[in-house]
């Protein structure tokens, strides 16, 4: 019995060491906030054409575009989903290991919410509330001094006097990047701490206290602790949060409700653009790929009425334009 | 021995006695609640797992008998085959409207406020997948009414579940309270019911708008895929190696090293298998990511260790005197071990294999790395070619469905591990059995 299950063993390792050539389905990592539309795309696609469903893994924007400019051929990456814009350091990347051509496709966009528990007080928040609240130093009388605020009503007399309790996302996810940028910033610059500590990055820095809280699992782990803490607030994404209503209650910024209507027009501040970066130089060779990306980009998927804007994604308005160049696959320009 | 006090009598129990009977049975009691706590975590796990879990296994479906329009779904009449894969599912879903406005129609069926478009929102968005699936294969169906059983969707499912309250749809955007009535109302209808739900184990994964379709049949592939490749490859390197270790190699230094580093292999993290496995199988010998292959890879430098371990136990436990036996009638060491010592080993190692397959079937961590963490949507192929195609494994399907926004995924996460422990109730008992019935002692 021994002498037969180490044949098969040889056999095993034979056709080990001589496959892994060609590849059926196209393959596609990066962000987890656009996991859950890629995949709603591959379902569709692999039901709708003759080629095999690709093969999509989440991991993180940065990890998916690292791992996309790893090289060229089948063991690579044909597509890379993020939820932040490529950077000069993965181009670079790209080009010393030979991935020359990359087409970076807009196909839509995606609010970020902050929401609590159904059960607690509704809020209206300003970015500078969220700045009052969870910055490290805040503005008092015209000096910076450590942040003193402990209620929400400390930070703006409007809000309810609760405990300030803040789930945000770790620093690992895009999510944060675009908190720090539109909340973040917006509130430092109104409240006149922005003049006072002279630079945009210091005003990123959040107390360490212990009421904001760094979440680098994912929304549902957010929720999760909401689920704890009634009295917390939590930061979403948009489409996150359309799936849990009956969980979750909405908080307004600026006096925008967000929704995939405000975020398109540009009402609600905190929004982002979603991306997806195709290897040129797989077009035409792993089979399906140029489907795939016309496929999702179509205004069947990607379009107001499609499935992608059913779960929560705010549609391109110039989608036209997309989809003429994944068409015509047009390479990204350099960054400016 | 101590001297006894002439006033004390041999019946009555004095000072030092009356401690160490209260020790003992203090020692007794601790044992005791050290139990009941272990029994009550096992128990609150298991009720945790099963109240959210069990639910998993059935299913809310709805008949529907649909016209398959011919004006839609094959335009020229010509039944050509190439222009109804034209079609694609969004041509689907108002063949599934229409049946739904006529049930809307019927006398004593409408509800106030709901349209056919909001109805077939409770049917799940696998259905046009379904349809289309049917007629591609069927496709002179074109122009009858066939019957046709959907899945209701993941919150008109929840509803049946307990899930979702008529409360919770006032608030919930995926769902409405008139929705909900008129499934009460199909359901008195008989055109909806709630059955076991084959689909859950033989179904692929779904994407987030059809958690009802999610099934774990490309995970339990994955996993069975995975466990033959270790299976084949960890018996004869393990066995051949304790064999060796055991009975034919000279003691010395070079074989105490070998011995300690076999120790510590297997208490090395499994994470760190997965650090290997993706430098040498994926980057440098070129292996498919995903695939079944690289994970059985993995699972064997893992799970090596332990079986060689075990299987040296086994081979130690039969008594020297049956190998000076078997020498001492002229066989040689090699016909003495392959004939008479490995045969009476045989029961020890199939239950180490087993028991050290079943925690390679529970391991999660280095799967993640090596890219089992994907959705994949298509079968793998008959091995040996589908070892290489991607797959799931089913540890890693609950990883995967507990981060997902839909609260129906919950559940199925829930039921993958109820699959999960039933599997491994399954391996543990034959390895029990296995020792029961053959093990002999001397």
């Amino acid at each position: 019995m021994s002498v037969k299950l180490t044949a098969s063993a040889i056999a095993v390792a034979a056709i080990a060491a001589t496959s892994a050539a060609a590849r059926d389905q196209v393959q596609i990592a990066g962000s987890s906030t656009v996991l859950p539309y890629a995949t709603i795309v591959a379902e569709a696609f692999g039901e709708n054409f003759e080629f095999p469903t690709p093969v999509v893994e989440g991991g993180g924007s940065g990890a998916g575009r690292k791992k996309m400019c790893e090289g060229v051929g089948p063991n690579t990456l044909d597509i890379a989903n993020s939820s932040s814009r490529i950077k000069q350091s993965d181009i670079d990347l790209c080009g010393t290991n030979g991935v020359s051509e990359i087409m970076e496709v807009r196909f839509g966009y995606d609010g970020i919410v902050f929401a609590s528990d159904i059960d607690g007080p509704s809020f209206e928040f300003t970015p500078a509330d969220w700045f009052n609240a969870i910055a490290k130093e805040v503005v008092v009388d015209g000096k910076l001094v450590a942040n003193p605020n402990k209620t929400w009503a400390d930070a703006n007399a409007n809000l309810p006097a609760n405990n300030i309790l803040a789930f945000i996302p770790g620093t690992k996810h895009g999510t944060r990047e675009v908190f720090d940028k539109k909340v973040l910033e917006a509130g430092c610059k109104a409240t006149g701490a922005l003049e006072l500590l002279g630079d945009k990055k210091a005003c990123h820095a959040l107390r360490t206290d212990g009421l904001s809280v760094d979440i680098d699992g994912d929304y549902t782990e957010t929720l999760a602790r909401l689920d704890a803490n009634k009295n917390a607030i939590g930061v979403f994404g948009l489409s996150f949060y359309q799936n849990n209503t009956d969980k979750l209650i909405v908080a307004t910024m600026d006096d925008v409700t967000p929704s995939t209507e405000t975020v398109a027009s540009g009402e609600y501040p905190v929004s982002r653009p979603l991306f997806f970066y195709v290897k040129k130089a797989h077009l035409g060779v792993i089979p399906g790929l140029q489907e795939y990306i016309d496929f999702f980009v179509s205004d069947d998927m990607a379009g107001p009425d499609g499935p992608l804007a059913e779960y929560g994604l705010v549609s391109d308005p110039e989608l036209a334009t997309t989809q003429e160049m994944v068409a015509n696959g047009t390479p990204m320009p350099p960054l400016n | 021995m101590t001297d006894v006090s002439s006033t004390s009598s041999l019946l009555a129990v004095d000072d030092r006695t009356r401690r160490r009977n209260a020790a003992e049975k203090r020692f007794r009691v601790y044992g005791v609640i050290a139990i009941v706590l272990a029994m009550l975590a096992l128990a609150g796990l298991m009720t945790s797992i099963l109240t959210n879990g069990l639910s998993a296994f059935k299913q809310t479906f709805v008949t529907l008998e649909v016209y398959l329009d011919p004006a839609k779904l094959d335009k020229d009449g010509s039944g050509d085959l190439e222009k109804i894969r034209k079609v694609s599912t969004f041509g689907y879903a108002p063949l599934i409207r229409n049946t739904l406005q006529t049930h809307l129609d019927a006398p004593n069926m409408a509800v106030d406020d709901l349209s056919a478009k909001d109805a077939v929102k409770m049917i799940s968005n696998e259905s046009a997948a379904e349809m289309r699936r049917f007629v591609l294969a069927n496709p002179d169906m074109i122009g009858e009414t066939v019957s046709f059983k959907f899945l209701a969707s993941g919150r008109v499912d929840g509803y049946y579940k307990g899930r979702v309250t008529m409360e919770s749809a006032e608030r919930d955007s995926n769902i409405s309270p008139q929705q909900l009535m008129f499934a009460d109302k199909l359901k008195d209808a008989g055109l909806l019911e709630t059955s076991f739900n084959w689909g859950f184990l033989t179904r692929a994964d779904a994407s987030e708008n059809r958690p009802e379709a999610a099934g774990l049949g490309v995970a339990i592939l994955g996993s069975l895929y995975m466990m033959a490749v270790v299976l084949c490859l960890t018996l004869p390197i393990g066995v051949a190696a304790s064999i060796y270790l055991e009975e034919f190699a000279p003691k010395n230094w070079f074989t105490d090293i070998v011995e300690v580093n076999i120790s510590n292999l297997a208490a090395v993290p499994s994470i760190v298998f997965g650090i290997l496995g993706l430098a040498i199988f994926i980057n440098f010998a070129g292996l498919p990511q995903s695939a079944p292959i690289v994970g059985g890879l993995v699972l064997t430098l893992m799970t090596l260790p332990t079986i060689i371990i075990s299987t040296r136990a086994s081979l130690k436990a039969v008594p020297p005197s049956i190998r000076d036996a078997a020498l001492g009638v002229g066989a040689s060491k090699m016909q003495a071990v392959f004939h008479h010592v490995l045969p009476l080993a045989a029961p020890g190692i199939l239950t180490g294999t087993i028991i050290g397959l079943a925690q390679a079937l529970g391991e999660t961590a280095p799967l993640l790395l090596i890219g089992m963490v994907a959705f994949v949507r298509e079968f793998p192929g008959a091995p040996p070619e589908g070892l290489f195609d991607p797959a799931a494994a089913l540890p890693v399907q609950v990883y995967n469905w507990t981060q997902r926004a839909d609260p129906a995924f919950a559940e199925r996460a829930s039921g993958a591990i109820i699959v999960l422990l039933v599997f491994l109730l399954f391996m543990n008992a034959i390895a029990i059995i296995l020792r029961r019935r053959f093990e002999r002692r001397w």
